[in-house]
């Protein structure tokens, strides 16, 4: 009889489909734990040369500044190829591709809200707002999070929100830059990156 | 039992068609490099499923250039989305029946 056929088997596939198509849920939570570890030393590195010249006004022009700026710059590029590297790894076990839809779809929409910071930011050290930095960069981040995890996993979307809110708090808190941002991009994501690690990653092996 | 299974579709009675139509309901459009990625079939294959829907007025396919490059893209119809929308309800009451 036609109801013999599995009924249930076909729901299943349809669901599978839908959120596969949809979403990309390849993404390492390995890179998350690797790019909070990048964070907090970029931070601790960043304090060092803080103390270093304690007392005196940082400015644009001194080394200590565009020091600072070199280690951001470092975490960044370091956190992108691990996540790179570590979810190609991923894709490729599970028999996907890393650069399909999507993926791209993932990606547009984490870099608009990220992007706009990113120059905002940029735009506040013109006109030397140094303390807004910190938790700027933290907020916009918080805000690609959200924006993208419509097209990943969930836990995502709490990393943003847990982000957004530490940035609030940065900007009410002004002078401690630089433990919100090692709390926001180091903790957090150490945080979020052995949730899901534990929760997708382990789960496949 | 017997008004139930009148709305179980037989246009998406396939693994291919209903993985095309799956992904089409969740998807404002796909391409062809897409659906072949994502179902793991054959390029005629997956072609003639996707004529077969398009034949029952489900999809819609649209023929373009992006470039130099052929583009083939899949979209669902209003048609189509209702007609799958009634075929999981009806599976998902065959499911609870069970």
């Amino acid at each position: 009889m036609e109801a013999e056929k599995d009924y249930l088997k076909d729901i299943q596939d349809i669901r599978k489909m839908m959120d596969k198509s949809s979403q990309f849920l390849s993404l390492s939570g390995l890179s998350g734990i690797m790019a909070g570890i990048y964070a907090l030393a970029g931070a601790a590195a960043g304090k060092y040369i803080y103390n270093l010249n304690y007392g005196r006004y940082i400015t644009i022009e001194s080394n200590s500044f565009k020091a600072v700026i070199l280690i951001a710059i470092a975490v960044l590029i370091l956190s992108v190829l691990t996540a790179y590297i570590l979810t190609a790894v991923k894709t490729k076990k599970r028999g996907e591709t890393v650069w399909n839809s999507t993926s791209k779809r993932l990606l547009v929409n984490f870099l608009i809200p990220l992007v706009t910071g990113g120059i905002f930011a940029i735009l506040l050290i013109k006109n030397r707002y140094y303390g807004l930095i910190s938790p700027i960069t933290l907020i916009f981040y918080g805000l690609a999070c959200v924006n993208a995890s419509k097209y990943t996993l969930r836990d995502v979307r709490y990393l943003g929100l847990t982000v957004i809110v530490i940035g609030l708090v940065a900007t009410y808190y002004m002078g401690y830059g630089l433990e919100f941002w090692a709390l926001g991009f180091g903790v957090c994501h150490i945080v979020y990156g052995t949730v899901m690690y534990f929760k997708y990653d382990r789960k496949e092996k | 039992m017997k008004n139930i299974l009148q709305h179980i579709n037989k246009a998406f009675d396939h693994r291919i068609r209903l993985g095309i139509m799956s992904i089409l309901m969740v998807n404002e459009y796909a391409d062809f490099t897409t659906l072949k990625e994502l179902l793991g079939v054959t390029d005629g294959n997956l072609a003639s499923h996707a004529k077969a829907l398009e034949a029952e007025e489900y999809i819609m396919i649209e023929k373009q250039f992006i470039g130099k490059k052929p583009n083939t893209r899949y979209m669902a119809t209003k048609a189509g989305r209702k007609a799958f929308k009634d075929h999981i309800d009806a599976l998902e009451k065959l499911i609870k029946k069970d």
